[in-house]
């Protein structure tokens, strides 16, 4: 099972465990992570779980699909090169170990 | 997942049948039967118990009052959402099956349809109501949201239902819409018809029917390009008929749809949250202490009051409900105001908590079909509860409140409070 990272805008980290094909964002929740809201329950819809991915993993999860890229102009916190939604990063054995910073804001 | 395709499955391929007396036959194992009726007034009036007689029986139920099955449950509301395949929408998401009834309007382009045809439609009003739309509209919104609880104040006692929960989103909607200032009158009374018709063909969805030519004429009007002012979702709307994206005869229809569930919904989603707030005074005192509560303190009454209370699906094949096998083309019932209270699901599912974590309440749907338009609700709701947070002192109800019966939507007629400024 796959561990995942989340470190919250004041430098808090919280390391968790997640289901494999989770997604961040569901990871995030059922572990009571805050600082990740998932208005939409991982519809793509609101753009409140956004994050930023650790650039030692950029490679590995990935550039945001089209959809994504599009609802990524909507976050509430500064968009960056490396800002995703963690509704769509499905946790995997390949993402073990993942590190995701949190922005102060998510609406 | 909670739903097999039963035709993989090592089960004698019967389809569920009924005999006279109501007993089942020829399945197994067996669907409880209910003499429930959930769109009868007395189970308007109180539905919360008959929830848990739903939840109760079983995954999946059979109300032989209108020959549906149902779900109540959450993992099985959530689990019929997710699976368009099987749980079609082109069929109608009301009792009428499109298959064998004519629909009373014609059908919408994306509630009333399935991928792949509604993956390009959604993608449109999607667009149109996005995260980055919403940055823009929010200032406009929320001076709006300040002005009139300034105005409410200065008056002290009023009606939260016509004068605020109605008020607000009139005073918004429209003008982001781009609507006419002329016919606004029959945005509520076309709402209220939209959702009564999903139901049965009761007393409501027949009277609704009946008085509905006006509404019907406006709207279709009013979904016009050239009655749409410059800027507002429905010229939004349309100049994707010029990038290629929809065709001009489906602009029109695409207009209808935020037309049918843009305003209703939030009027009824923020008069949930005030009757919360004004029952549950110390959750609107943990909510003034804390402004950054007033998302949630709304998202939290969606959950809790669940003003969609339900929609039907239809199978496209023989398929089996957490064990319990259903036939193609049947109507499934999803109580979508029962899963966001199942205990199964939520700690103290029946306590109004602003604080709760609301991720994966079903009361904007789930799935592809998921509300599009819930950033909207969740703006005007947050902006709203803001300034009343930031505003007010107390909110005392001064009367019996009275409920409004819809078949879909619930809420109340009338809320009468008294405001105490901070």
């Amino acid at each position: 099972m796959p561990s995942v990272t989340y470190i919250h805008s004041d430098g808090r980290a919280e390391t968790v465990t997640a289901g494999d094909g989770d997604s961040a964002m569901i990871t995030a929740m059922q572990n009571g992570v805050d600082g990740i809201v998932g208005e939409c329950g991982g519809g793509l819809v609101c753009a409140t779980c956004h994050v930023y991915v650790d650039d030692a993993w950029m490679e590995k999860v990935g550039a945001a699909a089209t959809d994504e890229d599009e609802m990524l102009e909507g976050v509430a916190a500064e968009r960056s090169p490396n800002s995703r939604l963690s509704c769509q990063i499905k946790m995997t054995d390949a993402l073990d170990g993942l590190v995701l910073r949190l922005p102060d804001r998510q609406f | 997942m909670v739903a097999t395709d039963a035709s993989a499955s090592s089960r004698p391929p019967a389809v569920l049948a009924f005999d006279m007396d109501g007993r089942q036959a020829g399945a197994s194992p067996a669907i409880p039967i209910l003499d429930v009726d959930p769109f009868a007034m007395e189970f308007f009036a109180d539905p919360h118990p008959t929830h848990e007689v739903l939840r109760e029986a079983g995954p999946v139920v059979y109300l032989d009052k209108w020959n549906v099955f149902a779900v109540a449950r959450y993992a099985e509301v959530h689990a019929v959402l997710n699976d368009p395949q099987t749980f079609c929408s082109s069929r109608g998401v009301g009792l009428s099956d499109f298959a064998n009834e004519k629909p009373w309007r014609p059908p919408s382009l994306i509630l009333e349809a399935d991928p792949p045809a509604h993956t390009r439609t959604r993608a449109v009003l999607s667009k149109v109501l996005s995260p980055a739309v919403m940055k823009q509209l929010r200032d406009g919104f929320a001076a709006a949201a300040e002005a009139k609880v300034d105005e409410l104040l200065a008056r002290g006692s009023f009606d939260a239902i016509s004068d605020l929960a109605e008020a607000f989103p009139l005073s918004v909607f429209p003008d982001a819409m781009g609507l006419q200032q002329e016919g606004r009158e029959n945005l509520l009374p076309y709402a209220g018809l939209v959702f009564n018709a999903f139901g049965p063909p009761n007393e409501l969805r027949e009277a609704a029917i009946a008085r509905s030519a006006p509404h019907q004429a406006y709207v279709l009007e009013q979904c016009q390009r050239e009655n749409l002012a410059p800027g507002g979702f429905g010229a939004c709307i349309h100049a994707r008929v010029d990038s290629g994206d929809i065709t001009a005869a489906e602009a029109p229809l695409l207009v209808r749809s935020l037309l049918s569930a843009g305003l209703d919904t939030t009027v009824n989603g923020i008069g949930a949250a005030l009757y919360c707030l004004a029952r549950y005074p110390q959750e609107f005192a943990r909510l003034r202490a804390d402004l950054s509560l007033a998302r949630n303190a709304f998202e939290e009454a969606v959950r809790y009051e669940s003003p969609v209370q339900t929609f039907f699906r239809t199978t496209t094949r023989d398929v089996e409900i957490s064990g319990h096998r259903v036939g193609e083309g049947e109507k499934v019932l999803m109580f979508l105001a029962a899963a966001n209270r199942d205990p199964r699901r939520w700690a103290e599912p029946d306590r109004y908590d602003i604080t709760r974590k609301t991720s994966g309440h079903v009361g904007f749907g789930s799935g592809v079909h998921l509300c599009v338009g819930q950033l909207v609700a969740r703006l005007e709701g947050e902006v709203m509860l803001s300034a009343l947070a930031r505003k007010v002192a107390s909110i005392e109800i001064t009367g019996k409140p009275t409920r409004r019966f819809n078949n879909t939507l619930r809420g109340l007629e009338s809320l009468p409070v008294k405001l105490t400024a901070a």
